[in-house]
């Protein structure tokens, strides 16, 4: 095994080196005086500047926002429900279709979701006149629908590892169910909710095309702007946006990530001193049984 | 005396929660049941409709399969004229075999390149494996699209990677690699790597050793260890994770858009033609419904293997 270690590790830095090679590239050349992306012609921050002063690409940017910010919220929602259908009640009609509903949108591919969804939301502007137009409400639907699917698998694992006695307790000392679900389970799942958001609201904010298609006239996202102006080349304003994008990101993930892991050192902590209360509770009947 | 009705009064408490819970069941189950079926299933029916109807200049671009033509007639009329075109045209009929050999390239080769990183972080010291799957799933939670984009600025022909291989002087004259399917693979395998890695470590991790320590002890090179107990018990990851990729990636657009040429054709890059530049609806429909088909099989192989598999996401 440890002979080959240096082999492994060899794989480990040449997969990360692949991984983060041209987000690397991205952000050195943000930094580039030339508008030329691959010349290097000396240290900037004027693309930037430009990017704060791109209204265009602002107003997109507020929009995919507030997109991301409801389909996030929304799926935490029904990704939670869903989570909690499949892992708690083990028998139900529809049991078999509501699995593979959630777990289809993760490998779907996004053009059928689009195309799709568009020609429903066509047929019921014409029958019920719902949703009258597209835009802001239809992304936010879509991106729900599809990103739910990711709020499920995370909380479902989380539930499914949960120690329900805790729940069964509050019930049998006389707790309501809701009282019970929002005072002892929402807390136990709540980091995998936090994760579920900011993984449902990273996806809504990066997709492109399900929103290119039940997108309206007046309702364009960052993507869109972005995919229009990389299509024309590329562009050094695009690497400060992905600059930007990257160190958000890196951020709150390393917040959740610290979070979390705090939070399992403490239930460790917890564990261990139950067990080692118990332990000196044994002891002591045992001396005083003697 | 008094202890009847306390007892029922107690009684009827205690089936209080009992009832609420089958209260909120149907909810729990139905909500987000009624959502999917709605938004996700319901739509694949629109799908097979509009891929029948015809063209036509009008809004929305397309016939309507039903009309009513007076005195309570009502004349239905189905296109397969798509279906037929699909097959009949090598345009068609070359994207959709050239999208799925694009995909299974790029799902075998993710499988070699995150199988030797899913096994390494399975076998490095515990307090590191948290920090080295982070580092894979990062990736994946910053902008899709500025991942892609990133390539254009390596490949072009005058990138970093033609400036740096001209520098080295390995090459006199720029690569075209840009525009080419080798950047599309290039493209997909970059972006879908964490894909395999996460059910690839999840089947690894799980591996029981003392297997492998007996087949030591009995004298099996590790080689041969390898090949006949590691590998065939993370089979159900390496399927899982291969249909991870294979799937999104035969109906993948952005990335054949941005990256391929001209002749790279790929199945949802035409669906997207056909929508966006051409307004052909139906034929558009036709093609996500072939590729619904195509896809069902390895859907199926994946909805088996996940299982086995553990959870893959992350």
């Amino acid at each position: 095994m440890k002979r080959r270690f240096p082999l492994l590790l060899t794989f480990l830095v040449f997969g990360y080196a692949f991984l983060y090679g041209p987000i690397l590239s991205l952000i050195v050349y943000s930094f580039n005086e030339s508008r030329l992306v691959t010349v290097w012609a000396g240290f900037s921050t004027k693309w930037y500047g430009e990017l704060l002063q791109n209204d265009q690409l602002l107003g997109a940017a507020w929009l995919s926002v507030k997109i991301a910010a409801s389909t996030a919220t929304g799926a935490v929602i029904l990704g939670t429900l869903a989570a909690m259908a499949l892992v708690r009640f083990r028998r139900f009609r529809g049991r078999g279709s509501l699995q593979v509903m959630v777990t289809a949108p993760l490998v779907m591919p996004e053009v059928i979701i689009g195309l799709s969804l568009l020609l429903l939301f066509v047929a019921m502007q014409e029958t019920i006149g719902w949703p009258s137009g597209r835009g802001q409400t239809t992304i936010t639907i879509a991106h729900m629908t599809f990103a739910m699917a990711y709020v499920t698998v995370i909380v479902q694992s989380r539930l499914a590892h949960m120690d329900q006695s805790l729940e069964e307790a509050a019930l049998d000392l006389g707790a309501r169910p809701v009282k019970v679900f929002f005072t002892i389970t929402l807390p136990l799942i709540a980091p995998a909710l936090m994760a579920g958001w900011l993984l449902a609201f990273t996806l809504s904010l990066d997709d492109l095309v399900v929103a290119s298609f039940v997108s309206g006239p007046g309702a364009t996202t960052l993507p869109m702007v972005v995919y229009s102006s990389v299509r024309l080349g590329v562009s050094p304003e695009i690497n400060a946006l992905a600059t930007i994008i990257v160190l958000c990101v890196s951020v709150a993930v390393l917040i959740a990530g610290i979070l979390l892991y705090r939070q399992e050192k403490r239930a460790q902590r917890e564990q261990n001193m139950l067990n080692a209360t118990q332990a000196a509770d044994v002891a002591e009947r045992a001396q005083a049984s003697r | 005396m008094k202890r009847f009705p306390f007892t029922a009064w107690d009684a009827g408490r205690r089936a209080m929660p009992l009832l609420s819970r089958l209260k909120g069941r149907g909810l729990i189950i139905g909500v987000p049941w009624f959502w999917l079926g709605l938004f996700f299933l319901l739509p694949f029916l629109f799908v097979l409709k509009i891929s029948l109807a015809e063209p036509a200049l009008a809004q929305p671009p397309y016939t309507d399969l039903i009309e009513v033509i007076g005195d309570g007639l009502v004349s239905i009329s189905l296109n397969f004229g798509n279906y037929v075109l699909l097959w009949d045209d090598p345009l068609y009929r070359g994207a959709l075999f050239g999208s799925i050999q694009i995909a299974a390239v790029s799902t075998l080769v993710c499988l070699l390149l995150g199988y030797p990183m899913a096994y390494a972080i399975a076998r490095a010291p515990s307090h590191w494996r948290l920090p080295l799957l982070m580092l894979v799933i990062l990736p994946f939670w910053t902008s899709f699209l500025i991942r892609v984009y990133a390539w254009i600025g390596i490949l072009k022909g005058n990138g970093l990677l033609n400036n740096f291989l001209l520098w080295t002087g390995l090459i006199d004259q720029p690569l075209e690699i840009l525009h080419t399917p080798l950047a599309v693979y290039i493209g997909i395998v970059y972006s879908y790597l964490p894909f395999v890695v996460l059910p690839l470590y999840a089947t690894l991790i799980r591996l029981d050793l003392t297997l492998l320590e007996a087949a030591a002890d009995l004298g099996c090179r590790p080689w041969k260890q390898f090949l006949l107990i590691t590998l065939p018990l993370s089979l159900p990851g390496v399927i899982a994770g291969g249909m991870l990729v294979f799937i999104p990636v035969v109906g993948e657009f952005v990335i054949p858009d941005l990256l391929g040429g001209p002749d790279t054709l790929m199945i949802g890059k035409l669906m997207w033609t056909e929508f966006f530049s051409n307004k052909d609806w139906p034929l558009a429909s036709s093609l996500a419904a072939v590729l619904l088909v195509v896809l069902i099989v390895p859907f199926v192989a994946l909805r088996h293997f996940e299982q086995k598999a553990g959870e893959e996401q992350p």
